[in-house]
């Protein structure tokens, strides 16, 4: 049974507690076996709270058990989580729990108070296994800039699973977690999400509140979930979402109750007729790898044949998101990244001088290569004289983007249909001596994070046997609407040969232990 | 050779509001322990995020609209980037080219006459921690940072550079505070570091000549050290340029005790504060309907009531100011007039500027302002004498009476009959020879200790008006 729960989505976990085939603390169980066995190998997790999860579990199966007893309104009334494991990546503080967001700035730190999100989760019953891997401060696109360890691909254990959030793609892709939690400021989620083979979502700006998640860029950050099915994904933005009295940036815009039943199968798949798709061609960019573009294309086609309309348009601003984006970001990171002085927590290092030699040696040695790097190019880009020419421009050119992405809405299309990354997952150390190489495997998701739309990626085959991600990007508050599209795409290629198919390594991550 | 100062000043209040600028915490108090009103926010702990305080929105909203300024539809929020260890984010949050309340101005008046300074911007920010540099039990020298203080909301208001002397400065910083406090934005008590005043000071040779290199004066914690720093530091300025020399940019503080400026910071490379707007917190948009009502909401302001006293209620200029600036004065002063309307203004005026204030001073509570309306109605009509009304007022702050009551009761009404106070007279007279006949030897006082023992023997109740003139007829005879 265990190797069973370990596939199990938190859909099928709900069920199954309610039935009461199988139990939360099996679940936990299954899942802490897994790691333990497999991580060393893995490498996708920072933090594991096994012993208190354990008695967490434990609480959930009494309520389960109480609730089986009085009988089903009972068992309704609990929260669709309830008893079901996620993951958070480690930029998310909870109480108690130690938050480094991958740096060594934050070594030793631990949170005295809890995100919204994580509040939220517990108040839902959701179970927190523990904190997973991630590039330092959210900065990368293949989690290798994390400096604790190296997360690799269950795909191919010599190959990136994307980033930021690597750490939390590839614990549910690796079945350590049916759930997990990730933040994209330019594609951190969907990016990982396409390289792993799992489903993440980029909510709409401000649909998740940011309170407690440790700031990478505030303009720009958004906090969403991992999952291996669109219907999973849903369940867990719901728990996440809403507005929050606590972020300003936070709306009202009520929360989708779609997202707790999304439909599914034939019900999904039938509901692609009609709907109208818009296909960027400026991100079928120079560069792309043939498979993956063969993917994507197959992907749509497959939606072309289930009814949908697929219409080529042009978003001629994209080519300029990547260099907007490498202002605004890296401005507001560092003014966000100030408050790491040494001073109150966290690694702290005094030069033996004045105050200027304790900050530049907690600052100098605490920050890895590209978070320097990233408060280098914000620090400059706002400064006296120079903020005209670059901020000040680059949040003009983020209107500009928005309003290309407008006029999609405008015209009626229900979604842009998209790659989600231009290649497959790559090899360890292929892009960390060309920084710009680096920045270019975002070049497709970042438009959406500049326009603060909600986007996903959905897993559409394999390239040279590694996975590829579909992207779908909707107007504001839609993520309803996209979770029902990924929905309907799964059903439609449910038959297809990758579907069935494990992460090629993940049988070897238990030998490397 | 004369020189013209040029002077700007730039003060820091910090609002009256229940909670801080942008967490939920508890304005510290005096004597909290240190670091027990801060939150994750006010701590700049990692992911924890502002949010605005509208309450201090609104009283910058007011104290724009109370000197004539301007505010914005849509204002934002502005990051200052700088490190220091009392600035936990490594950048304040401030306003930069969207304040609260621009361009508007404030009446000064100062014993050249009526004037008025023009005030350029008025802003929100947040404070910062306080440092307290200490040396250890084993003698190292250790700074402590107290966040208390980090993130109370603080206005920051600026003057066009149209203040030529200290006495200026001071007056108009006496009038920002009693405006302040008139509308309720601030207590201001400079002496605790809720306001904080800075002076930019420069010289030029005639008002025609372009402005001269400025120094910034800080550490004037009171409004006579304003107006003395400003003086000592004109006159220093003078001497140097006289003497050929030459000013040199920097910042100065005030010594209190040796009145004089010191150098504090010289002129550092000059910051870049690399603003940017600050993307955790959504454009605000000042909605018409509700700033009308904040505007509708202001009390009659310092001004406009000092000029009502003098024109409707033939005040003098003095008694007005006096009373005016002392919200609780005027307060208690309108109470009572509308206590009791045909209540003499001048005498009523009298009384809450001299026994009420003097007693307001000490940190008397309010008298009730209906009795205390009958009390000074009772002197008015001469039913007690000013000895009586003295007794019961420092009776009515510590204890509730009903002055009608009590003068009916305890018969304190002044004896005002001729009849009455001859008979005392009298035995007054027959009971000391000796005034007697130091009144004949010319001694003007002697009829004063006769009026004393007169009313010592009335009880207290005698009109001593009255009293003096019987007493001089009787001693004419």
């Amino acid at each position: 049974m265990s190797a069973d729960l370990r596939r199990a989505t938190a859909a099928q976990l709900r069920a199954g507690y309610c039935s009461g085939e199988f139990t939360p603390v099996e679940a936990v169980d299954a899942l802490l076996t897994a790691i333990q066995r497999e991580d060393t190998a893995l490498g996708a997790w920072l933090h594991l709270r096994g012993d208190e999860v354990r008695r967490e579990a434990a609480a959930a199966e009494v309520t389960y058990a109480a609730a089986r007893a009085s009988g089903a309104a009972a068992l309704d009334a609990l929260p669709p989580l309830f008893g079901v494991p996620v993951a958070l990546k480690d930029l998310v503080n909870m109480i108690g729990t130690p938050t480094t967001a991958g740096s060594k700035i934050l070594e030793g730190y631990v949170s005295p108070y809890d995100a919204t999100i994580a509040a939220k989760l517990k108040a839902a019953g959701a179970l927190i296994l523990g904190k997973t891997n991630m590039d330092e401060f959210a900065m990368g696109s293949s989690t290798e800039f994390s400096a604790y360890k190296r997360t690799v691909n269950p795909w191919d254990r010599e190959r990136v699973p994307g980033g930021s959030s690597g750490g939390s793609a590839s614990a549910v892709a690796a079945l350590h977690a049916p759930l997990s939690i990730g933040s994209d400021t330019g594609g951190s989620i969907r990016q990982p999400a396409s390289l792993t083979g799992i489903t993440g979502m980029k909510p709409t700006y401000g649909r998740v509140s940011r309170y407690g998640i440790v700031a990478f860029a505030s303009s720009l950050d958004q906090i969403g979930p991992f999952a291996r099915s669109a219907q999973d994904a849903a369940l867990l933005l719901h728990a996440i979402a809403g507005s929050d009295p606590r972020d300003a940036t936070s709306s009202a815009t009520p929360v989708d109750a779609a997202l707790l039943k999304l439909p599914q199968g034939d019900q999904a798949a039938s509901a692609l007729k009609g709907k109208r798709f818009a296909l960027p061609k400026e991100y079928f960019v120079a560069g792309m790898e043939p498979g993956v573009e063969a993917a994507v294309r197959a992907a749509v086609a497959a939606l072309q044949s289930a009814g949908a309309i697929i219409d080529e348009v042009s978003l001629p601003t994209t080519e300029h998101a990547l260099a907007t984006y490498y202002i605004v970001a890296p401005a507001e990171a560092s003014a966000n990244l100030a408050r790491y002085d040494g001073i109150r927590y966290g690694a702290s290092k005094h030069g033996g001088g004045d105050l200027l030699d304790g900050y530049l040696a907690t600052r100098g040695r605490g920050f890895g290569p590209e978070v320097r790097r990233r408060i280098m190019l914000g620090t400059y880009a706002l400064s006296a004289g120079f903020y005209d020419a670059y901020y000040l421009k680059a949040q003009k050119v983020r209107t500009l983007i928005a309003r290309d992405f407008d006029r999609i809405w405008v015209a009626g299309y229900d979604a842009i249909v998209a790659p989600a990354s231009p290649s497959v997952a790559w090899k360890f150390g292929a892009k960390m001596s060309d920084p710009v190489a680096m920045y270019l495997a975002d070049a497709c998701t970042i438009p959406t994070n500049m326009a603060g739309l909600p986007g996903l990626s959905t897993p559409c085959g394999l390239s040279e046997g590694l996975p590829v991600g579909l992207q779908l990007i909707g107007a504001p508050w839609s993520e309803a609407g996209l979770l029902s599209i990924a929905a309907g795409y799964e059903a439609l290629s449910a038959n297809a040969s990758w579907r069935d198919q494990d992460p090629t390594d993940l049988a070897a991550l238990g030998g490397a232990a | 050779m004369s020189w013209e100062a040029v002077i700007g000043i730039e003060i820091h209040v910090q609002l009256r509001t229940a909670t801080k600028m942008f967490c939920p915490c508890a304005i510290p108090a005096e004597g909290d322990a240190p670091n027990t009103r801060t939150c994750p926010t006010c701590l700049g702990l990692p992911g924890a995020l502002p949010v605005p305080n509208r309450t201090a929105i609104e009283k910058v909203l007011a104290v724009g609209a109370a000197i004539g300024a301007k505010s914005p539809a849509t204002t934002r929020w502005d990051r200052k980037n700088y490190f220091y260890p009392d600035l936990p984010k490594g950048y304040q949050i401030s306003q930069l080219d969207l304040p609260l309340a621009e361009h508007g101005s404030i009446p000064v008046t100062t014993s050249a006459g009526a004037g008025s300074v023009r005030i350029r911007r008025a802003h929100l920010e947040e404070d910062t921690a306080r440092l307290r540099h200490e040396k250890g039990a084993d003698g190292t020298r250790a700074s402590l940072i107290d966040y208390n203080r980090s993130g109370v909301a603080l206005l920051e208001i600026v003057t066009e550079p149209d203040i030529r002397d200290g006495e200026t400065a001071r007056r108009y910083a006496e009038e920002l505070r009693l405006l302040l406090r008139t509308i309720g934005a601030a207590d201001a008590e400079m002496e605790n570091g809720q306001m904080r005043v800075e002076a930019n000071i420069s010289l030029r040779p005639s008002s025609e000549a372009p402005f001269g290199l400025r120094v910034e004066v800080k550490n004037m914690n009171s409004f006579r050290s304003v107006e003395r720093a400003i003086a000592y530091e004109m006159a220093r300025q003078a001497e140097v340029l006289d003497a050929g020399g030459a000013i040199t940019q920097e910042t100065r503080g005030w010594d209190e005790g040796s009145e004089t400026t010191y150098t504090m910071r010289a002129k550092e490379d000059s910051h870049d504060y690399r603003y940017f707007p600050e993307p955790d917190l959504p454009p605000l948009d000042i909605d018409p309907a509700w700033l009308a009502a904040i505007v509708a909401g202001l009390p009659e302001l310092p001004g406009t009531r000092r000029a009502r006293y003098v024109s409707e209620l033939g005040l003098t200029e003095y008694d007005a100011s006096v009373l005016v600036a002392e919200p609780r004065a005027a307060a208690l002063f309108e109470a009572a007039r509308a206590a009791q309307k045909e209540l003499d203004a001048k005498l009523l005026a009298n009384w809450v500027s001299g026994e009420y204030l003097r007693v307001a001073k000490e940190g008397a509570a309010d008298p009730d302002p209906v009795q205390f309306a009958a009390l000074v109605a009772a002197v008015a009509s001469k039913e007690i004498n000013g000895t009586t009304a003295k007794a019961l007022f420092a009776e009515m702050i510590t204890t509730p009476l009903n002055i009608r009551e009590v003068i009916a009761s305890r018969g304190l009404g002044q004896i005002s009959d001729t009849g009455a106070l001859e008979k005392i007279i009298a035995d007054v007279i027959a009971a000391n020879p000796q005034a007697i006949a130091d009144w004949k030897a010319g001694k003007q006082q002697a009829v004063s200790f006769l009026v004393g023992q007169a009313m010592k023997a009335s009880k207290g109740r005698g009109d001593a008006a009255l009293l003096g003139e019987l007493i001089r007829a009787a001693l004419d005879r």
